[in-house]
């Protein structure tokens, strides 16, 4: 195989790694509160300015801005559900986004008149490795790794916890689940922070690859979106391969063409997929 | 026919301003707020039926791009190229439209497809920038003033009213809309798809009919505001930016009513040109910041818009059944 398609696949499974976390905090947000948070990418944003700001303006360790970015950016969405999305939670879901949407402006705004719309870097680089006959950026390694160890947490998480098996019974059954005695106000709570948390740890994986600046969100957020609509929203697993499925068509389409048209050509295969299936690839 | 009347009265009247010569300012502000409403008042046609596109941005910019490439390239007028843009938005709504109503494409799912597809067209805008100049945007060629009439490029006042004609051609399809079966039966889709077809509503063909009109007064918005500026971009005409300000606009005003998104666009122009004058560029950010905080509070306490604090008002039993009212509030 030609080893520079070879590396196009590698960096496309790499990046999907990248674009699996958000897709999965989304997923968890929707499946839980069913509501989308359209301003998910822009809580990311906010992390990765939390990053930048303790690392090179205060000067903290990168480890640490990291531990704290994680907190903040969790405190956000649950500030986001508490302020937004409860009072919204019996209106229609199209209110809901647009509210969202609002959150997404009110961030941006907040951000440009923080930190100004200059493109601020992180300044850290890892060398690339040489494996067999392709270069792998150290950075997008760690990060993909980064982002595994990230998912199976999550995984562990809903799996064997009490409040894990809570969260995945009340996204099977929203009228049943407070029956058993599962207040929802209270899942819905933690799925929140659960979801800022993983927003907070994309930041993390992000701001060492992308300049951060107010509008960086705009760049990653909706292909995000798509992701999730094309594994089925609320479908983690759906969601975690189609994340993997898109890093490849983005990676692998910009071998061939411009990185722009390779977007082009994942927005239309998602288009296309949502013809084919309308409710996600992997949608039961 | 008889209750269009007032409103060609206020259209006449609206046209006479000019008469009594205001600071140029104060065009620029009208021609600015009326081009914006024709985009909200677009974006509303669908968005009231609960067909909510965040991707209306792509119109504006087919339809810009559309008439500013025919001038530069082929010499070909706005006057021409402007119905010629318009109709290739409109196509390419029914074409993004059909299969989305056809396979029952509804609700965050549209939303969704309909944000990918106006995150396409701002990118092929910006990949294509041997022609459209990229993101760094283009402008259309000038001409000398003694062809500036066929050139569609006029002063403020001569936009003033080809702004006012594009303005009172949205109000009157969306009152022809308003009284056509269509509205009704667009209505019952909105309620319950299944229920509307099952009594003979042909589904697809009235969202698509609500899509062209839709999506041709964006168009027309758009081409209207890039040869009133004389500068195109993509980050300003395509993709989920300006998408989203259109939903605020017409949210705000409310979308129920034929002159909320009017309203909407007074709103969002004013709030702009207020923070710029009061603070310039220091405060760069204050008014996204601001609109998002309204669209929070708009959505939670007033879903309706501003407009839908008269209605009520005005006749709180024949409100009709509005899809954006909160489910207790009924």
């Amino acid at each position: 195989m030609d080893p520079f398609l070879l590396e196009a696949l590698v960096n496309g499974i790499l990046l999907g790694g990248v674009f699996a976390l958000p897709a999965l905090g989304l997923n968890l947000v929707f499946g839980v509160v069913d509501v989308v948070w359209l301003c998910y990418a822009e809580l990311v944003m906010v992390g990765m300015y939390a990053v930048w700001f303790l690392f090179t303006q205060l000067g903290w360790p990168l480890p640490l801005a990291f531990a704290t970015c994680l907190p903040i950016v969790s405190l956000l969405g649950i500030a986001l559900h508490y302020l937004v999305v409860r009072p919204l939670l019996s209106s229609p879901p199209i209110n809901q986004v647009l509210a969202t949407g609002g959150v997404l402006f009110l961030l941006q705004g907040a951000m440009t008149l923080v930190f100004r719309t200059e493109f601020r870097s992180l300044g850290v680089d890892m060398p690339p490795m040489e494996v067999g006959e392709i270069f792998v950026s150290g950075t997008k390694l760690a990060a993909f790794c980064a982002a595994l160890v990230g998912a199976a947490i999550l995984w562990a998480f809903l799996k064997y916890t009490y409040v894990g098996t809570a969260i995945r019974a009340i996204a099977r059954d929203r009228e049943v689940m407070p029956l058993m005695g599962v207040d929802p106000q209270r899942i819905y709570l933690i799925a929140s922070a659960v979801g800022g948390a993983l927003a907070g740890l994309a930041a993390c994986l992000l701001v060492v690859q992308l300049d951060v600046h107010p509008f960086v969100g705009l760049s990653f957020g909706p292909i995000t979106f798509m992701i999730c609509v094309m594994g089925g929203l609320g479908n983690m697993l759906g969601g975690f391969l189609a994340a993997f499925l898109m890093g490849i068509i983005v990676s692998v389409g910009g071998f061939w063409g411009t990185t722009e048209f390779s977007y082009v050509v994942a927005f239309g295969f998602f288009i296309v997929t949502m013809f084919a299936r309308p409710r996600g690839l992997f949608a039961r | 026919m008889k209750s269009l009347i007032p409103w060609a009265v206020v259209v006449a009247l609206l046209a006479c301003l000019p008469l009594l010569s205001p600071p140029e300012y104060f065009i620029h502000l009208g021609v600015t707020v009326l081009l914006t409403a024709v985009a909200g008042t677009g974006w509303a046609m669908m968005g009231r039926y609960g067909l909510v596109s965040f991707g209306h941005g792509a119109f504006l910019g087919i339809g810009a791009y559309t008439m500013a490439l025919l001038w530069n390239m082929a010499g070909l007028s706005p006057w021409v190229g402007i119905p010629i843009g318009v109709a290739l938005a409109a196509g390419a709504g029914v074409l993004l439209g059909y299969p989305c109503f056809r396979l029952k494409v509804i609700g965050h799912y549209f939303a969704l497809v309909t944000l990918a597809a106006g995150e396409i067209v701002r990118i092929l805008i910006t990949a294509l920038r041997e022609y459209t100049g990229g993101s760094l945007g283009m402008t259309p060629d000038r001409v000398p003033p003694e062809s500036a009439f066929l050139a569609m490029q006029f002063d403020k006042t001569g936009f003033w009213w080809l702004a006012l004609a594009a303005w009172a051609g949205g109000l009157l399809a969306w009152w022809l809309l308003d009284r056509s079966m269509s509205s009704k039966a667009l209505a019952a889709i909105s309620e319950d798809e299944d229920a509307a077809a099952s009594i003979g509503i042909r589904v697809t063909r009235e969202k698509l009919k609500v899509t062209l009109i839709s999506t041709g007064l964006a168009a027309l918005a758009g081409a209207l505001t890039a040869q009133y500026r004389m500068y195109l971009n993509p980050e300003s005409l395509a993709g989920l930016g300006p998408s989203l300000q259109i939903v605020f606009g017409a949210i705000a005003g409310g979308m129920y009513a034929p002159l909320g998104p009017t309203v909407g666009a007074i709103i969002t122009i004013g709030l702009d040109e207020s923070l710029r004058v009061a603070f310039g560029t220091d405060f760069t950010g204050g008014a996204p910041f601001i609109y998002g905080i309204l669209l929070v509070l708009f959505m939670i306490y007033l879903p309706r818009g501003i407009v839908g604090i008269f209605e009520r008002r005005r006749k709180p039993a024949a409100a009709p059944p509005a899809l954006g009212v909160p489910v207790a509030a009924k």
